[in-house]
């Protein structure tokens, strides 16, 4: 990890979260370096979502501790792709931003995503892949410092996930944003990540360097040992895979 | 490597001559087609016509709409309808704009801030709890029994379902769509112009579609009142005087007023949603 810079990006310290008495993020304290690509894994109910959202001020509705520290330009991607369907796509892409030139760059970023000739169409004239690749290109066309990705591909089907996860790594590399990313696909996590985070009963419980050369191959053997390590801790039987 | 052999096509053509299997019920009705709503009112109409040409209908109960029609367009064409359609649409217009216009601000107001909810939703579910009717006498003490009392009820009257629709889709806009404009980190203004007002626009045209039929339907009532114009005033005299072809009249103008209405608000809905139409195209 020479190519990054120790500069923490993202910092938490005993960063607590609960909701109704419920304790579901416990003292977390974590540090990630400007720049790196960092995966979340963890059962349904670890917290990893809870996690994203503390770190993207997103929940006002929960009882608060601990402390934490995010760069100012913050992107989020979230699972649904949240385009407002009255706008066409393009205009969601440029939707709150006061720079003049923001229709070009809108534009140049949709045929980064591969989908320039949908500038116009309405959103609920795209497939799920479509709305995902234009829910991508208006968070990384804010040039964030920081991407908050919860499980962006989570409901995408097996191709085009595998397309989607080629183009986040092309267009990541580009900037170098610090990303977070929650997901549920360890195989994802693998593809993509400098350093995989697994999450249990709202604690880091695992914390893995993932040192693979890119492009990535899931055939490599430590991608194997690794991926069996990960779904182990996940608690899934791999000795039946 | 052919194994289409003699025996294996006689088996295939026995498959193919039976019956194709049942396509599972279909359940819910197919589509409309274009101009098939009318069906119902026409039927009625051809009945009614029917039934009065055999005589099973007296005139003195009801006119025939034959009759009435023929009436409408003498009335029209001696000039005796034409004033009083303009004096019912110039109340009831003017009623439906002040209602939609202080609805919608009313909804906006209640919808987006707590102290607008706190102060006004209470009081607008008391006024729809309230008839009309029994405002009247109120009414007439404060604004005496002229134009302004007639154009006040219906304004209160329009008023009440566009605050409720409009103030509902307010309430029930995606909380995925707010937490996305708070990422983008919008403002209260584009947060309002392009989230909250866009997403609240079917509610919106629910609301006037109710409220440009009530418009005209609080008004037979208010020109029993003090007038000596109006579509109202006209049945009224009419009833009074047994002249049931009128009283058709104004029913008929009511029906195609309603229907109109509706057809252009649904117009402008489809123009302002256009958005919606593709979905699933």
């Amino acid at each position: 990890m020479s190519r990054h810079d120790f500069l923490a990006a993202v910092s938490t310290r005993d960063l607590t979260r609960a909701f109704q008495g419920r304790e579901v993020l416990s003292r977390v304290t974590l540090d990630i370096p400007r720049g790196q690509f960092v995966a979340l894994l963890g059962e349904s109910g670890s917290g990893k979502t809870t996690l994203l959202r503390a770190l993207a001020g997103l929940d006002d509705d929960a009882e608060c501790s601990g402390n934490y520290h995010v760069p100012q330009n913050v992107s989020v991607l979230f699972q649904d792709s949240r385009l407002l369907p009255w706008l066409r796509v393009i205009d969601n892409l440029t939707l709150g931003l006061r720079r003049p030139d923001a229709a070009a760059e809108a534009q140049a970023m949709l045929e980064a995503v591969g989908i320039a000739d949908k500038a116009q169409a309405w959103p609920g004239t795209l497939s799920g892949g479509q709305k995902q690749r234009a829910a991508l290109a208006r968070s990384l066309l804010r040039s964030p410092d920081l991407l908050l990705a919860d499980e962006p591909f989570g409901a995408l089907d097996a191709l085009t996930r595998l397309k989607m996860h080629g183009l986040l790594f092309r267009l990541v590399e580009r900037r170098r944003p610090t990303v977070v990313l929650v997901t549920h696909d360890v195989d994802e996590a693998l593809l993509l990540a400098d350093r995989i985070l697994v999450l249990r009963d709202g604690a880091i419980a695992e914390d893995h360097a993932v040192a693979l050369p890119h492009p990535r191959r899931t055939s490599h053997p430590d991608f194997e040992s690794l991926r069996l390590r990960l779904l182990g801790s996940l608690g899934v039987e791999t000795d039946l895979l | 490597m052919n194994d289409m052999t003699p025996e294996r096509n006689a088996a295939s053509a026995a498959v193919w001559n039976r019956p194709a299997p049942p396509r599972p019920p279909a359940l819910t009705p197919g589509r409309l087609p274009r101009g098939t709503r009318l069906l119902g009112p026409l039927l009625v109409v051809a009945i009614w016509e029917a039934a009065s040409r055999l005589g099973i209908l007296s005139p003195y109960t009801l006119a025939a709409p034959s009759t009435a029609a023929a009436t409408g367009v003498q009335m029209i064409a001696d000039g005796t309808l034409l004033p009083h359609l303009a004096a019912s649409a110039g109340r009831a217009y003017a009623g439906l704009f002040l209602g939609v216009l202080t609805g919608v601000m009313l909804a906006l107001a209640a919808g987006l801030t707590r102290t607008g909810e706190a102060l006004l939703d209470g009081l607008v579910q008391v006024k729809r709890a309230v008839p009309t009717l029994a405002l009247i006498p109120l009414v007439i003490l404060w604004l005496g029994i002229g134009e302004t009392m007639k154009i006040f009820l219906i304004f209160t009257a329009v008023l009440v379902p566009v605050y409720i629709n409009t103030h509902a889709a307010l309430r029930g806009i995606d909380m995925g769509h707010v937490e996305l404009a708070r990422t983008l980190r919008l403002t209260r203004g584009e947060f309002i112009r392009k989230v909250a007002l866009p997403g609240a626009l079917p509610g919106f045209f629910v609301s006037l579609r109710l409220a440009v039929t009530l418009c005209w339907t609080s008004l037979v009532v208010l020109e029993l009142i003090n007038t000596q114009t109006g579509i109202g005033y006209l049945m009224n005299r009419a009833r009074d005087w047994g002249q049931t072809d009128i009283i058709v009249v104004g029913i008929f103008i009511y029906a195609a007023l309603g229907l109109l209405s509706d057809a252009v608000v649904r117009l402008l809905e489809a123009r302002a949603l256009s958005w919606r139409r593709s979905i699933g195209t």
